[in-house]
């Protein structure tokens, strides 16, 4: 158990370091990994409370996909950066005060909420409706319950992330003029007859060959 | 204490006695590498030192550590140096969950596929990191390269893992190739092998699909601005990646350590071995897909994963799935 014990805080350490170095580093790529090592020790974590699955689609989702795109996003910034040094932080009059001290007094209290309905309820596991069994993996355990009991939530919250990503596409795109396209059909399907024409050239005059 | 401490240098004692197979099969494999394609190609290939040329690699290995690794000044230097360390790290991690043979695996963990297919995620991270820190523009453009196109193909290879865990019914990989006894999965999902085949190549950044290095227009890509040794870890990442992806197509579809036929030649042969000669055939594919093709336009590529595997592999996923449920063939009930 000492062993255990130990991985417990040395990833719990790294995952409360990283979090903070995401908001104080200056260079945002920097937060980026620090964002992305926050999950991994998170992921870890998960994995020794024996929620292997969730581990794992942790790191699948949130670092393999997500933190990509983070990063690519950021790094793009970064170009712009070098270039005009407009995204540097600087005094602006303290103008964002207000609202950032609303959103974090927001989210401060409702940490309070969850930490404090877990203190009040020291019974959950046992209140909680379904059994947990020790012997099924808990990848099938999973899938019990997400594809019997909350099918129509899952199917809902998969609905509500396909209109957001066809939203996002709808908003986002823009119809560009002069963008030359390929047809694989028009190309594959090209025949001897329309590609080659044979002329008769006449002596010292040519051919016009797009008339 | 004394107790941990033994478990400890048992543990270590495992790792080392897989870990340094591994290594020097990838300085064969390169060697390998390199002979199949002059092959192809009419050459004879590193054929001076040692038998064969066996010792080429070694030789390469030895130039590299005596070179000098230069860090450019302008690079961000922690990131720069990190980059190599994390690809050859994440190649080298994955290799704890592939079976070898019956109960001769290191970590024989429940959910062993996600595990390499996270850690084969992850990779993606070497290359843009390095890409990044370089602070130059063609490794900037080989790193965002390499992202958009592992991205893109890790969905498509993601779909087809679901495809054979339909089949199978467990995440563990040795229930995976346990599950192939009788049949091996190339066989029903033999559009799949294909596809997971080519989304492999995109994934390792092997010809056809070698985008993120390019040698004509981006001059290597986001290793261009590594030397001596650095380089020579981004090279043994990349190659030990590739050897990982043929272990899993064989773990996946050609049925493991198992033998093709149950009868006595061949069962005599003993597990591990079947791993290798299959990890070598798939691996002799593809040596022979980079003599043999040319690169892919990068937008062909991104019409390839999205427009093309995506959604045959989704279709093949449908099928599978109503095909074991008509014939109530499904696993784990």
């Amino acid at each position: 158990m000492i062993a255990h014990t130990v991985f417990f805080y040395i990833f719990s350490l790294i995952a409360i370091v990283s979090a903070v170095m995401v908001t104080v580093s200056k260079n945002t790529v920097h937060s980026v990994f620090f964002l992305i090592l926050d999950f991994i020790s998170i992921s870890c974590l998960f994995i020794m409370i024996g929620a292997e699955f969730l581990g794992m689609i942790m790191l699948i989702v949130y670092v393999g996909a997500v933190a990509v795109l983070f990063l690519f996003v950021v790094m793009m910034l970064n170009v712009a950066e070098q270039k005009g040094q407009w995204f540097s932080s600087r005094w602006d009059g303290g103008t964002h005060i207000p609202v950032g001290l609303l959103v974090s007094l927001i989210i401060f209290f409702e940490l309070i909420i969850v930490i404090g309905g877990w203190k009040y309820k020291p019974d959950l596991l046992n209140s909680l409706s379904i059994n947990i069994s020790t012997d099924v993996t808990n990848t099938r355990s999973i899938g019990n319950v997400l594809y019997t009991d909350y099918i129509h939530l899952f199917q809902i919250s998969g609905m509500i992330l396909l209109v957001a990503m066809i939203g996002a596409i709808v908003l986002t795109y823009r119809e560009r003029a002069g963008v030359k396209r390929q047809s694989y059909v028009k190309q594959i399907s090209r025949e001897r007859d329309e590609g080659v024409d044979l002329v008769e050239a006449e002596r010292n005059k040519g051919v016009k060959i797009d008339a | 204490m004394e107790s941990y401490f033994s478990i400890l240098l048992t543990e270590v004692y495992k790792i080392l006695f897989l870990l340094i197979p591994v290594l020097v099969s990838v300085a064969m494999i390169v060697w390998l590498d390199r002979r199949v394609w002059a092959f192809v190609q009419k050459r004879r290939g590193p054929n001076v030192v040692g038998p064969f040329g066996l010792f080429q690699s070694l030789a390469d290995a030895l130039k590299y550590i005596f070179k000098e690794i230069i860090i450019p000044a302008s690079s961000n230097k922690l990131v720069f140096v990190l980059a190599p360390v994390v690809t050859m790290t994440l190649a080298l991690i994955s290799w704890a969950v592939i079976p070898f043979d019956e109960d001769f695996v290191l970590a024989d963990i429940n959910v062993g596929i996600l595990y390499l297919f996270a850690v084969s995620s992850l990779g993606v991270y070497g290359i843009i990191m390095g890409g990044w820190a370089s602070n130059s523009k063609y490794p900037f453009l080989g790193a965002i390269r390499s992202a958009a196109q592992m991205v893109s193909y890790e969905v498509s290879i993601g779909v087809i893992i679901i495809n054979v865990l339909l089949c199978v019914g467990s995440l563990n990989l040795s229930d995976i190739v346990m599950a192939q006894q009788n049949l091996w999965f190339v066989i029903p999902l033999f559009p799949m092998f294909v596809i997971f085949f080519i989304s492999a190549l995109a994934e390792t950044n092997r010809p056809p699909f070698d985008l993120p290095e390019a040698e004509a227009e981006l001059v290597a890509g986001y290793q261009t601005e590594y030397s001596g040794m650095m380089y020579a870890m981004f090279w043994l990442g990349e190659y030990a990646n590739i050897l990982l992806m043929c272990a899993m197509g064989s773990v996946l579809f050609l049925g493991g350590w198992l033998s093709p036929i149950d009868i006595f030649p061949f069962n005599a042969i003993p597990g591990p071995f079947w791993l290798i000669f299959k990890i070598l055939f798939l691996f002799i594919l593809f040596a022979l897909v980079k003599a043999t093709v040319p690169r892919y336009r990068y937008d062909q590529l991104m019409k390839l994963g999205w427009k093309i595997f995506l959604p045959f592999s989704l279709f093949y996923v449908v099928l599978t799935s109503s095909f074991l449920l008509y014939f109530d063939l499904l696993p784990g009930k």
